[in-house]
């Protein structure tokens, strides 16, 4: 038996059958997305004056994540349209590239999430908070680099003016290329201690399930483009309009994919 | 989406590459936007979800073919946006329910301890 309308259009919907399953899936998606994002907005209006960090992201990985998004958003597109001039080589093409901005933004976002894990976070016995990346541990003591300090009364939100004032400093001293020298602790000078995971505070917790399950849908959409552009690909030769669908279709998944991405990066890294 | 002739495939493509060169263009001004202070947070806010809100209208209308779509598509793209609005509406009014903190948790004094339970 023939699974009706995979490639042509339903009389009454004008639409294939697998485009009004993909649009039902995104609309639930949305739905998913929304509400991580509500509760992102929640938590953010939510705390306490002071308390919610901002400047913990470089934003060096994630515009070039945007970038890598965007570029294969334009890949996937132009797939399907090689597919409808029947240029089925220039498919292969765009389809690999698409698969290869999937891999590059995967392994940008875990080189990003490895960086937040050494990233340490101390409280001091005299009430200073030190972060820095870690660069040593002993028995006795750590070495951060690019250590930043404050009291920690002052909340996590007062982390960037601490950052500006220490670079004003400098710039009185005559010293305009700041570079923070790396900090050693002793480990009997510290209270408390943590690094930047989602464990850490509110803010980084929605960033890790925010990134972390749009990472998900990323691998997700990268493994089922590799598919058709590996052995699904030979419905080509049998269903070459089914299967222009089928290429159409999962790009509709991997453009909102994009789309999340495009909300994504300015609020957690630029606001 | 069998009804495409390879003219207008032709033409999208062009409008593809135009899209892809406003999202590039879009994304350097949300980064450079980013380092001017409108005024207020809020301000600031809805500056950088103007031009997220455009360029994931780019990548609705263009690469997702959302400006030539059937009505069912549409109808459910309605019943869609009056649910996440119903969403983010419900929790943006929900987020002055909190408690009104006035003194910073650390600072909350001991509750008196119980009185020890004696056996009977």
């Amino acid at each position: 038996m023939e699974v009706p309308y995979t490639d042509t259009n339903r009389p009454d919907t004008g639409l294939y059958n697998a485009k009004v399953g993909i649009w039902l899936f995104l609309a639930s998606e949305v739905m998913l997305f929304g509400a991580l994002f509500s509760a992102y907005i929640l938590l953010r209006v939510g705390a306490m004056e002071g308390h919610w960090p901002t400047g913990l992201l470089d934003v060096g990985p994630g515009f070039v994540n945007t970038l890598v998004l965007i570029l294969s958003s334009v890949t996937v597109v132009m797939a399907w349209a090689s597919l409808k001039l029947n240029n089925f080589k220039k498919f292969k093409l765009y389809q690999g590239i698409t698969v290869v901005c999937a891999l590059l933004f995967v392994v940008i976002k875990s080189f990003e999430y490895n960086s937040k894990f050494t990233h340490h976070d101390v409280i001091l016995n005299d009430g200073m908070r030190v972060d820095g990346h870690l660069v040593e541990e002993t028995d006795e003591f750590i070495v951060l680099s690019h250590p930043v300090s404050y009291p920690a009364e002052k909340g996590i939100g007062y982390r960037p003016t601490a950052i500006k004032e220490a670079e004003a400093h400098a710039h009185e001293a005559g010293d305009d290329h700041h570079h923070a020298e790396d900090r050693k602790i002793s480990k009997e000078e510290i209270d408390k201690r943590t690094t930047w995971g989602p464990w850490a505070n509110t803010y980084l917790a929605i960033y890790f399930t925010l990134t972390g399950l749009h990472a998900l849908h990323v691998i997700a959409g990268a493994l089922v483009i590799a598919y058709f552009w590996g052995p699904g690909s030979k419905m080509w030769k049998t269903h070459p309009e089914q299967f222009a669908n089928r290429i159409e279709v999962s790009g509709l998944f991997w453009h909102f994919v994009d789309l999340v991405w495009i909300f994504l990066f300015p609020i957690l890294y630029l606001l | 989406m069998s009804g495409h002739s390879p003219e207008e495939i032709r033409k999208s493509v062009k409008s593809y590459m135009v899209v892809f060169g406003i999202l590039i263009i879009g994304t350097i001004v949300t980064v450079l936007a980013s380092y001017f202070d409108f005024g207020s947070m809020t301000a600031n806010i809805i500056v950088a979800l103007i031009i997220a809100t455009f360029k994931a209208s780019c990548v609705a209308l263009i690469f997702m073919h959302l400006n030539a779509e059937k009505k069912t598509i549409y109808m459910t793209l309605a019943f869609t946006w009056f649910f996440f609005m119903g969403l983010m509406g419900l929790t943006i009014w929900a987020s002055e329910d909190k408690p009104n903190f006035t003194v910073a948790p650390n600072d909350i004094p001991a509750v008196a301890a119980a009185p020890a339970e004696t056996d009977h």
